[in-house]
């Protein structure tokens, strides 16, 4: 509920494209309602560089309800931001005091990089899927679905793993730039499932090896990825997938 | 105007075997020549992908497009509650023929019957196809499927994953679509923006995209192009739809020829959190399945400022209840919608604003609680207790929604009641299509929420995810074989050709204009605008003076926009302000045409009321005399269309006042 309104020191990160070199800007802001999201002033901070005839600053975003993975901003040095478990969109200014300066990044990593202002190219993961991280089953080729019986243990967690959004905020935590907790989500969820273990040992191995063409750093099981996750994706994901690869690895024909 | 009719091409025949007797006789493309022709996908949702992987398997070539960062981000990731299927897998009654019957009646009797029995035949399919693809829905101890009601039904047939499903089943079919890139037969163009059709000599044959990061026009040719791009629900400005979601694609597509089929048919979605003040940028759907186990209430005195928990039992309407006991807190959407708006509208809305009303756990919650309690052996557990195990058991259930309420509003919903209000939240209108899924334009498709058929003029919760699926994995990859199979002759047509060249430089030129005239307003301000009026005037309750008003009204927003929008920065560049521009721009367009649609429909019918047309409680009143036809709008210049009519036609459903009483 409203709280009075508040006046903030914006700090944000202005590049003009991938090649050009960025700095930081500094910005006020007034009138900011606690009951706003942290991109809905944003949209208060852009009306007002337009209106003075200052380009908009451009972040990613679509959804504004924690599920698409598109939003992605930095802020005070961490992922998403002050709270736990929330992407940007879901952040809100009640979680900021008036007079409170705030800096705003985009996700920093080699394998992402940057778009302009705090957008960023995030095509990486998209690679990771596309390298193993499906059930080859064409449309048309399915049995009837309860002919496939999956204890719901089996099924919440894979279900957990699943609610990966691939946002990134685990490669923009960690300190090596790991995207380990994204594609263990997914090797995790499919291998908990029998319509995924067929394909598992050869679907580990294809992602782990796509994980690193794409310039992504190596896992240290630092455990910040999972901190800062907004779906709380856990670092059992992270176990399991070790444990699939070097069993893969064991008998492989691709070492 | 001239009443054209137009044809749906359903095939002849009974109902049941329509469908199936259609598939095998639909002529077919072979498979060496299916490697050589190219199809364009725009739209990356459960349409747009479900129908690229599916085309890719089969030996297309196909390219998909979608303005998002990642085919993964498309909006259906956004749907929460779930998914129709006539599996009657709870052995409560379901059959196929339910399902199409609930859908026609739940449309108000304004959809094709051909149409909507395919959806509910092929429903059971999808999910198939889904677990196989190892989408986690929810399921029981026993490690079966587990369902859910929704609104408009009387059984137990929706799938879910949480309040995630369209999360789920999106993974899904993106992991399939995904799985075809890394094979080669899907190219990828993400954060692209069809901003043109191309057609030549009558055909559609590719399309004209911008590079969103270069800025840079591009020119795709296609054998045949599929527009998979969603709903036009953010033509109000506020709506439950992603930020991004627009109706380009779709209004280009009309302005190249495809009719536009019931653009006023706009589903307002009863249970979304109300708005906070004008800052706001969209708003959230709270899943119509918390509606299984919430009940709907407001004070019985106006103006009651009391707490709701210090409102007694005595002292609260369940109105729904009240009016619709058959259905209750089921009824659905369109009629909760406005029952929530008189209640609101005679005084007895709630929250700061009135304009609210509650949305109540604690009742399921004891009741949960006690089953808890008697399952794990208490014996006379206090009332404490009870509610703790129920919130346990809501928790699983919705978790996430009540989080995302707590996290919006700073209420915590499992201690008190949820305010709700309608919002603007999907759209059944949309490009006409054919029995095919095609327009008017030979070679250009619509598939999912981009389309208007199925819904008529409400759509069952459920059924969007299901309508995309059936779409784009089991419907389009063989209608469109009638198509294609002339078309094994065509060579691909070079992107050098006039056609091509015209349209590039007709968007270029477009483009260049809007940042070319410097103004003194931001697109935002003639969005709101606009919103507004839609919102006042052709939204849950509409009438002729309100809309002619109206469509005055906005004819002079676009003119002021087109003279004194201002948009900073370049063509050649990532430039989010630039695409949001070009798209009020075209959102412009639609509104006046809604109203214009809203105000030729001279009766109530499912989402659309119009005040002058009810009866003495209240209700929609159709008029199946005159209006028993779907209107489909032809582009014949700014500001001007022509309608067609598409007469419908009940062969096997009685068309009856609808009641849920
Ligand atoms: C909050 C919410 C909850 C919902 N919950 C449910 C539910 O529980 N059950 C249910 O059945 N339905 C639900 N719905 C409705 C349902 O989600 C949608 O109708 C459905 O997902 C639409 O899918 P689609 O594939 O047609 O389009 P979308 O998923 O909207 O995809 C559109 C695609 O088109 C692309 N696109 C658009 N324009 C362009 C362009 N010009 N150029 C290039 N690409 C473009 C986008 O990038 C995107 O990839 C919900 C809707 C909302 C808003
Ligand atoms: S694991 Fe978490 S932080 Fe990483 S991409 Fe998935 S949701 Fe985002
Ligand atoms: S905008 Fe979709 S998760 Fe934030």
């Amino acid at each position: 509920m409203s709280e009075g309104t508040m006046s903030l020191t914006l700090k944000v990160w202005r590049q003009k494209n991938s090649t050009s070199k960025g700095e930081f800007k500094t910005y006020p802001v007034s009138g900011i309602s606690s009951d706003m999201s942290f991109l809905e002033m944003f949209d208060v901070l852009n009306e007002e560089l337009i209106t003075k005839g200052e380009e908009s600053i451009a972040f990613d975003h679509d959804c504004r309800e924690g599920i698409c993975g598109m939003c992605s901003m930095y802020i005070n040095g961490r992922p998403h931001g002050p709270k736990n478990a929330i992407t940007t969109c879901q952040l809100h200014m009640r979680s900021f005091k008036d007079g409170d300066t705030i800096t705003v990044e985009p996700w920093r990593a080699s394998a992402f990089p940057i778009v302009k202002d705090l957008a960023v190219n995030r095509s990486a993961f998209d690679r990771i899927i596309a390298s193993g991280g499906y059930v080859s089953v064409n449309t048309g080729n399915a049995k009837d679905a309860n002919d496939i019986l999956i204890p719901k243990e089996d099924a919440d967690e894979a279900f957990s793993a699943a609610a990966c959004i691939g946002c990134g905020a685990c490669v923009a935590a960690c300190k090596n730039a790991s995207a380990m907790l994204f594609v263990s989500a997914k090797v995790s969820q499919l291998a908990l499932l029998p319509q995924g273990k067929v394909e598992s040992q050869k679907r580990v191995e294809n992602m782990v090896a796509q994980m690193d063409v794409e310039g992504f750093g190596a896992c240290t099981n630092t455990g910040a990825c999972s901190a800062e996750c907004p779906k709380g994706i856990s670092l059992e994901h992270i176990a399991r997938l070790n444990r699939e690869y070097f069993s893969a690895k064991l008998t492989s024909n691709n070492v | 105007m001239s009443n054209k009719i137009l044809d749906a091409k359903v095939p002849e025949g009974v109902l049941e075997t329509k469908w199936t007797k259609y598939r095998s006789t639909v002529p077919l493309v072979n498979p060496s020549n299916k490697r050589n022709i190219e199809i364009i996908v725009v739209g990356s949702g459960l349409a747009g992908s479900s129908a690229a992987a599916t085309l890719a398997e089969l030996g297309y070539k196909v390219k998909v497009f979608c303005f998002q960062d990642s085919p993964r981000r498309a909006h259906s990731i956004a749907a929460q509650g779930g998914i129709n299927a006539a599996k009657n897998y709870q052995n409560d009654g379901d059959s196929t023929y339910r399902l199409f019957y609930d859908t026609i009646k739940g449309g108000d009797y304004r959809a094709r019957e051909g149409n909507v029995y395919r959806l509910a035949e092929v429903s059971t399919y999808i999910i198939d196809q889904c677990v196989a693809q190892g989408v986690p829905f929810a399921r029981e101890y026993g490690g079966l499927l587990s369902n859910r009601s929704f609104g408009g039904t009387q059984v137990q047939r929706t799938f879910y994953a949480a309040g995630q499903t369209g999360q789920q089943l999106l993974l899904g079919a993106y992991s399939a679509l995904e799985r075809q890139v890394g094979m080669g037969t899907v190219k990828m163009h993400a954060r692209h923006e069809m901003l043109d059709v191309v057609n030549i000599d009558g055909k559609c044959r590719g399309i004209i995209a911008r590079d969103l990061v270069t800025g840079k026009l591009e020119r795709h040719f296609g054998h045949a192009v599929l527009l998979c791009t969603g709903g036009y629900g953010n033509v109000f400005f506020l709506s439950t739809n992603a930020m991004g979601s627009n109706v380009t694609a779709a209004w280009k597509a009309h302005k190249k020829g495809a009719f536009f089929g019931n653009p006023c048919y706009t589903q307002i979605h009863p249970t979304c959190i109300p708005v906070s003040g004008d800052h706001q940028s969209k708003l959230t759907l709270m899943s119509e399945s918390l509606r299984n186990d919430g009940r709907i209430w407001v004070p019985i005195k106006q103006n009651d400022t009391r707490k709701p928990t210090d409102i007694p039992e005595n002292e609260r309407d369940y109105y729904l209840e009240r009016r619709y006991p058959a259905f209750g807190n089921l009824v659905p959407r369109d009629v909760a919608s406005r029952a929530a708006k008189e209640r609101c509208d005679a005084g007895y809305g709630v929250g700061a604003s009135k304009m609210a009303v509650y949305l109540d756990f604690s009742f399921n919650m004891d009741r949960y609680g006690k089953v808890e309690a008697t399952k794990r052996g208490l014996v006379d557990p206090d009332a404490k207790t009870i509610r703790e195990l129920g919130k346990e058991v809501v928790k699983e259930k919705y978790g996430n929604l009540f989080d995302m309420y707590k996290q919006i509003t700073g209420e915590d919903p499992y201690e008190i009641p949820m305010r709700i209000y309608p919002a603007v939240h999907y759209t059944m209108g949309g490009l006409w299509v054919d029995y095919n899924l095609m327009t008017t334009v030979p070679g250009l498709y619509a598939l999912g929420e981009a389309n208007f058929s199925d819904h008529g003029a409400n759509r069952l919760g459920a059924s969007a995810l299901m309508q995309g699926l059936a779409d784009g994995y089991f419907v389009l990859p063989y209608t469109i074989g009638s198509y294609l199979s002339n078309e094994i002759r065509t060579q691909s047509i070079s992107t050098d050709h006039e056609a091509f060249v015209e349209a590039e430089k007709a968007v270029k030129e477009r483009l260049e204009k809007i940042l070319s005239i410097k103004g003194s307003k931001t697109v935002d301000y003639f969005h709101k605008r606009l919103g507004k009026i839609m919102w006042d005037k052709c939204g849950m309750a509409r009438d002729k003076e309100g809309l002619e008003w109206a469509i005055k009204e906005i004819q002079s927003i676009q003119r002021e926009f087109w003279s004194d929008v201002r948009v900073l920065g370049d063509a050649n560049e990532f430039n989010p302000e630039l695409e949001k521009a070009g798209r009020v721009a075209d959102f412009l367009e639609l509104g006046e045409l809604m109203c214009v649609d809203a105000l030729n429909r001279n009766e109530s019918c499912g989402g659309h009321f119009r005040t002058e047309y009810q009866t003495e409680d209240g209700e929609a009143l159709r008029d199946d005399e005159n209006f028993a036809f779907v209107s489909a709008w032809e582009y014949k210049d700014a500001n001007q269309f022509e309608l067609h009519k598409e007469e419908l036609h009940y062969e096997n459903i009685k068309i009856a006042q609808r009641s849920y009483k």
